[in-house]
């Protein structure tokens, strides 16, 4: 049996209509993970007429009415999994940590690694299902001569959503498909409205789920429970105080603080948590070719410290970004990237994922 | 798919014979129960049988039922009908641990309006003490509110008890009798209560439907005020086809319920029986204390009830667990937290419960198809090691 996991968006749907179409036994889950009723450390408390409207409000942030209707529709098993507690330690709570040391974090890639791959599959395993299918665009494949299981980009390459699942292991891997590796997204809403989903055309969501209206920024203080006074000094690059800054964790490497003394746009170069300082600086300045990466994960080859001299590869280092041409190599037990010519914005906290072509070699989180 | 249906103390499926009274409500006998011409007359009539069927369920007179939208409305009705009613007397009122959601919520909702009140416990086998309820009475408790059945593990409590007491402080006194009605014998004249709630959809009603026994001379507010209906105890025009329903339900329970009950009784031994020759490490909870004869609620160690209640209902059987994902997050039942459970052992239980229309065969066929799925879901549990 497979277990689709359905968002109760397009894709996840798509990927169920398939695999029923292709004769597989199928259940359908989704996963309860977060409870937008709850409040906050940080959030004011409420008056009675607040907690009114917060309890019309609906408890989850996936679209699960969406999924069951699309489960009801094609007449499999639907289950929706509470998945709060395991969704809080490994995404909300490692979110708001990064973004107050400074970094940019990448919550989906999380889930991902931690929700969907790890605890969804295992509780898959629970109810008979061996295998779980996402709507992801990306394709798994097994390499005989490698004797590995590989993660390749989606073929439609606008849509690829292999940057997100670096962190599978060779279990998970053999584990998952994606029914949807091989199309495009709109094939997906052809199939879909050939299915008769009553969601086909529904858009899609960019925003991280559980922020949700809110700002990062706002989130990431209600959460801490830190209020707004987190202001600290925004420095120019020969250390001199040039403003104030609102709280570390509303910067983001690259992005663009002003306009500095010669006329010139500055950007936050850095984000420096110890001293609760923000250096900024010209774009020119931004343009590095080197960084450390930390809990790398190796799909296509072994292992980094195994091969002999630097991996060569394509980095890309968010998710919308050209991957360009870098070494990788170990040095003194960390993984180094150096790429071939200077990028812009580096940004600790995101992910770097290295391919060749559209496989998938590996991947780790920026460190600094 | 074969599919058993062992989840009774949530719903019932609803008996033909209530069908066919209900269709005739619904085609022909429209009438407004209020209205003066024959169509209204024949309505009211026949809520007037139903009403009848329902008193003699619970040996009460007909004009001490009202009739509700169901065991929640009832519930709420009771419990602040009094509170507003005697509010000049004293805000002071005791509850159980293992109330229904549909009581305790209630309760709550009046702690925060500034009512007081006292939380009795209940024994590791899920039964209240009759005698801290009476260590708990003070000159202002208007209210004492204690269930009859508990709907997650059947424990029947000490109502007769409860309500001398009740009785001899003069203070009201409610009990929730949603599980226990047409499950075990009930005489609101035997148990001295002066509220008792009532719902059709578990006893193979529909749903929507229920009564609240209000004991002659009982002062209570009413929840809805309008044209005046059920004596002016409830207003709005009546639920004619599910009142009709409850009403045949009603009629059939009382007529069958002791036979009935004997072989559900019987099952429900049978399947705990099998269970734990089969099973290691289950615990039937509450098994010493007096029982519903159709609930049984168990506790698997090693294995997570949802991943239980899925794989079951794969299976075709439904079931369900004591750690309900009600308002959206994970958390143990009150109820099994109220025994002595810690959130894990509540996480691992299940509630079978079954009804009159249960066969031997529904029960075999979990006894075949349980004892698999446990054993999957300890194969992959990391604290499971088979000794
Ligand atoms: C003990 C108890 N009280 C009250 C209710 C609520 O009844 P209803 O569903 O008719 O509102 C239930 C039903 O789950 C119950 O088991």
């Amino acid at each position: 049996m497979i277990a689709v996991a359905m968002s109760g968006g397009v894709d996840s749907s798509t990927a169920a209509v398939l695999l029923k179409e292709q004769g597989y036994d199928i259940v359908g889950l989704s996963m309860q993970l977060w409870n937008q009723r709850r409040r906050l450390p940080g959030e004011e408390s409420a008056s009675e007429e607040q907690e009114l409207k917060r309890s019309g409000r609906c408890c989850s942030i996936d679209d699960i009415w969406d999924a069951r209707r699309v489960a009801a529709h094609l007449d499999i098993p639907y289950y929706v999994l509470n998945l709060e507690d395991e969704f809080e330690k490994t995404v909300v709570s490692p979110f708001v940590k990064s973004y107050l040391a400074g970094e940019t974090p990448s919550p989906c890639i999380l889930c991902n690694n931690y929700v969907k791959f790890h605890h969804l599959v295992e509780r898959a395993a629970q109810i008979g299902a061996d295998t779980v299918a996402t709507g992801h665009y990306a394709r798994v494949r097994y390499d005989e001569t490698r004797g590995r299981w590989l993660l390749l980009r989606g073929k439609d390459g606008r849509k690829d959503q292999s940057y997100f699942l670096f962190g599978l292991t060779q279990e998970q891997l053999s584990k998952t498909v994606f029914p949807l590796g091989e199309l495009s997204k709109p094939e997906v809403r052809e199939i879909a409205r050939g299915a008769g989903l009553p969601t086909f055309d529904k858009p899609e969501s960019q925003e991280i789920c559980f922020v949700q209206s809110r700002s990062y920024g706002d989130f990431v203080e209600q959460y801490a429970g830190i209020g707004h006074d987190k202001s600290g000094s925004i420095v120019n690059t020969q250390g001199d105080v040039v403003g104030e800054h609102s709280g570390i964790h509303r910067y983001t490497v690259g992005q663009r603080k002003g306009i500095g003394a010669a006329g010139k746009p500055q950007y936050v170069m850095q984000i420096e948590p110890q001293l609760n300082q923000i250096v900024i600086g010209e774009d020119a300045r931004l343009h590095r070719k080197r960084f450390a990466l930390r809990d790398a994960n190796w799909i296509a080859i072994e292992d980094i410290a195994e091969m002999d001299g630097p991996l060569r590869c394509d980095v890309q280092i968010r998710n919308r970004f050209e991957p360009r041409p870098a070494a990788v190599w170990m040095e003194n037990g960390e993984v180094l990237v150096e790429f071939d010519a200077p990028q812009r914005a580096i940004t600790p906290g995101q992910a770097a994922v290295f391919y060749w072509d559209d496989v998938v070699v590996g991947g780790g989180w920026i460190k600094s | 798919m074969r599919r058993v249906y062992l989840d009774s103390n949530a719903t019932t499926p609803v008996r033909p014979e209530v069908v066919a009274a209900m269709m005739s409500v619904l085609t022909e006998h429209f009438g407004n129960p209020s209205s003066i011409h024959w169509f209204g007359q024949h309505a009211k009539s026949m809520i007037d049988d139903a009403r009848q069927h329902v008193a003699r369920l619970i040996n009460a007179e007909v004009s001490e039922i009202v009739f509700t939208s169901g065991g929640t409305e009832a519930d709420n009705f009771a419990i602040r009908g009094i509170a507003e009613s005697q509010k000049a007397k004293g805000r002071h009122i005791i509850t159980s641990k293992i109330e229904h959601h549909a009581v305790l919520h209630t309760c709550q909702d009046l702690e925060k309006q500034g009512y007081e009140v006292t939380w009795i416990p209940v024994s590791r086998d899920g039964v209240v003490d009759a005698s801290s309820v009476r260590r708990a009475l003070r000159p202002d408790t208007i209210l004492i509110t204690i269930m009859h059945a508990n709907n997650e593990i059947g424990t029947v409590q000490p109502i007769e008890e409860i309500g001398r007491i009740a009785e001899e402080a003069d203070v009201y006194f409610h009990s929730d009798g949603v599980q226990s009605t047409g499950k075990i014998q009930v005489d609101v004249r035997k148990l001295k209560v002066d509220l008792y709630s009532i719902s059709s959809h578990k006893i193979h009603g529909p749903k929507g439907a229920g009564a609240l026994f209000v004991r002659k001379g009982t002062i209570l507010k009413p929840l809805l005020t309008g044209g005046g209906h059920e004596r002016n105890r409830r207003s709005g025009t009546e639920n004619v086809a599910g009142i009709i329903g409850f009403g045949q339900a009603a009629k059939m329970a009382r007529e069958s319920l002791t036979s009935d009950m004997a072989r559900v009784a019987e099952l429900r031994d049978l399947l705990e029986t099998a269970l734990k020759s089969r099973i290691e490490f289950i615990q039937v909870n509450g098994e010493n204390a007096p029982r519903l004869p159709n609930t049984t609620n168990i506790m698997v160690d090693y294995a997570e009830g949802e991943g239980l209640v899925i794989s079951l209902d794969l299976k075709g059987v439904a079931v369900s667990t004591g750690s309900a994902c009600s308002s959206g997050s994970m958390e143990p039942s009150h109820v099994l937290t109220a025994i002595g459970k810690t959130p894990d052992e509540a996480h691992g239980s299940l509630r079978l419960s079954l009804s009159a229309l249960t066969t031997r065969e529904d029960v075999e066929y979990v006894i075949e198809v349980l004892p698999g799925i446990v054993e999957r879901l300890r194969d992959l549990s990391p604290y499971y090691k088979k000794v």
